[in-house]
Parts: structure tokens; sequence; C-alpha cells
């Protein structure tokens, strides 16, 4: 029987070095696995595979050394344990997230939520090429949005609020980009200086900060073969449904306008960066 | 600066970051609630992470100093036993 690596690719086997054996790439999102479904996939590696598990460099798990006869047991195995296969290939991969702000202080938006939300919303969906996205919590930038062919990255728009200021000056030194200055009681916002990185609210002792909550997307990055960074359009977007909006329409850009085989960072310089930013700027403002 | 009676004075300017923080923390489990600490920091990560961190640990920024020698003073009330 021949074999049809491309379907056993779409379902997360990749094929080893080693014939007939397959490293199996399970779906996981935003880094976050329970507690039940680790104890699941160390059993099938012990059973299935040589007993070990490796850890993409994208936040997934692969089981090594998975035998091709296995294959439908494996699947059955890790399902008890509500574990999924990933996916390769020309597809919406992995969606990778920090911690975001359900956990650590940095965070100015909610990572994870938005990774299943992602994951649910294009999970495995068919592309002339693999298409990556990231989500990191904040400016701390942990997750390396830029690197991803959509990157979102949490962010904080401010408002001081003059009634609750005690003027006592930590905000300006919290600012890492010199936008805010002190004078008079009076603080002045730099909105030109201001990267949303929400420093200045987090660290107010008196909550004096009008916080807005919202994504910087960027854009096109990748970070194999060939090394670019994701370059933004909008500055700042703070509708969630917008966002959705506007990650619909970059995948619905990809799929119409990339040859087979095209990154997306290609497929944008190919067609020119203004087109698709003409593209963007319609759905933000439409 | 009159207008804070300071009970204790710290200085965390001759240790590095995570220690800044620590010696901040001691200093304050040392005071009763509602006294007041006068940290000295050092310009640049100390002043950008320290008052932060001070805040998360729910006690109350008063202000901060500019001594203008490259520190700075910031006046924390203890809340909290």
């Amino acid at each position: 029987m021949a074999v049809d690596y491309a379907t056993l690719k779409k379902g997360g086997f990749m094929r080893q070095k080693q014939k007939n054996n397959f490293s199996l790439r399970l779906r996981v999102v935003g880094g976050n696995l329970t507690a039940k479904q680790l104890a699941k996939i160390a059993e099938v590696a012990d059973t299935f595979g040589d007993g070990h598990v490796h850890l993409t460099s994208r936040q997934s798990v692969e089981i090594p050394f998975v035998k091709l006869e296995d294959i439908d047991k494996v699947k059955a195995a890790l399902a008890e344990g509500g574990v999924e296969p990933g996916v390769c290939g020309p597809r919406v991969r992995t969606v990778t997230a920090c911690q975001g702000e359900a956990v650590c202080p940095s965070g100015c938006i909610d990572t994870y939520a938005l990774a299943k939300e992602l994951d649910e919303r294009y999970f495995a969906k068919e592309l002339p090429h693999k298409f990556k996205f990231g989500i990191t919590g904040c400016q701390n930038n942990c997750l390396k949005a830029e690197e991803n062919d959509l990157g979102i990255k949490g962010g904080i728009k401010v408002n001081w609020k003059q009634e609750n200021c005690i003027a006592c000056g930590v905000c300006v030194k919290a600012c890492r980009s010199g936008a805010l200055t002190l004078q008079d009681g009076k603080i002045t916002l730099d909105e030109s200086k201001c990267n949303f990185c929400g420093r200045c609210c987090k660290s107010c002792p008196t909550e004096a900060w009008e916080e807005t909550h919202g994504y910087i997307v960027s854009f096109g990055g990748l970070f194999g073969n060939s090394i670019a960074k994701g370059e933004p359009i909008i500055p700042f977007i703070e509708d969630h449904d917008k966002l959705m909006e506007i990650c619909d329409a970059a995948l619905t850009y990809f799929a119409e306008n990339a040859n087979a085989g095209e990154r997306f960072r290609s497929c944008l310089e190919r067609t020119g960066f203004d087109k698709f930013r003409e593209k963007i700027e319609e759905v933000y403002h439409g | 600066m009159a207008e804070f009676q300071i009970n204790e004075r710290v200085d965390i300017t001759d240790v590095v970051c995570p220690t800044t923080f620590v010696k901040a923390k001691v200093a304050l489990e040392e005071l009763d609630e509602g006294e007041i600490l006068s940290i000295r920091m050092n310009d640049g990560e100390p002043v950008q992470n320290v008052p932060r961190s001070i805040k998360e640990e729910g006690h109350k920024i008063l202000k901060l100093i500019d001594n203008e020698d490259g520190t700075y003073d910031l006046i924390v009330q203890k809340v909290g036993e």
C-alpha cells in the first residue's frame, strides 16, 4: 500500500530519517497543556514511541518514533486524554502565546484566550504555504510577535486622570520612551513617543490613568531561511472584533494572492505592501 | 521634603536587580503599618522597576524625589503588618 505522506503530514505526522518512523506533532494552543494531557502524552510516548518527547520551537510537543502501523491506535489513545494531532504543511499552524495578563504582571491582554479563539477560527485552514500566528502580551515581547506571519502584541493606550494624580513622578521614570513629563503637578503625554507598553499605569500608585487595552498587529514576519521583521499597519487596534476582521482579511489576501509555496512575506513583497496596506486600512476604517 | 515624616531610610544603590527590591522589601518588613520609608535608588532600571514592585506588594507610594545626583528617593508608606 502506498503511503499518503501528504495526509499524514496534514495530521501532524512528520516523517523521520528512520524509515517507517514518524514524529507526531500534537495540537497545543498558546503553549498550555493540562496535567491530564501531559500524563496521556507521557503514556503514549512510553507505549508507542521510544519514551521521550520533543518540545518544538513553536510550543508544540512531538512524540518521535511512532510506527506507521500504530497511527490509529496512537490517535485513539491520545483522544482519551483530550489530546489531538497537530498540523504541518501549507496551513495555519500552532497559535503560540506567552502567559499574558491572566498570569504575568506585565501582560496587557489575555493572550491565551485570544490564542484559543484564533485556533478555533483557523486551525489547519488550508493556505498557499504555512501561516504562523504568535501572540505576546506586552512590549517585553517574550513571544517575539514580529517573527510571525501575523503577530499580535498587547498594549495599553493611556489617558491621564488629573483628579487621581498625586504628582509623585513614578510614571515619568517608569516610561522607557520618554513620553511623559511632569511640570507644575501636571503630566503631559507625548503620543508620538508612546509605545503602549503600559508601564505608566502599571506603576501608578493612585490609578491615575484611564486604560484602553488593545492590539498592535504586525504582518509578514519570517525567521527561517530568510529573516524579516513583521511590520504594523494600524498603530493600535482597540476593538476585538476589528482585530478578528483584520486577521480574516490578512488570510483572505494571502489565499487569493500568494502562489503555492510562497510565504506571506514574499507575497506581500511581490504584490506590493501598499496594496495590502490599503486592504487592511479599508477593513479597519470600514 | 517636610511634608513626609520619614521613619526609616534604606539605601539600595549598592545592589542590583533583583536584590534592589529584596533589600527594599526587607526594610519595609521592619516597619509598622502606616510608617514611612525612604528608599534611595539609582537612576535607570531601579527607578523604572522598583516603584512598581512596591506597589504590587500593596504598599502606598507617596512621592519620588529626584536628588539630581543620579539617585532618587522613593517615599513609601507601609500597608499591612
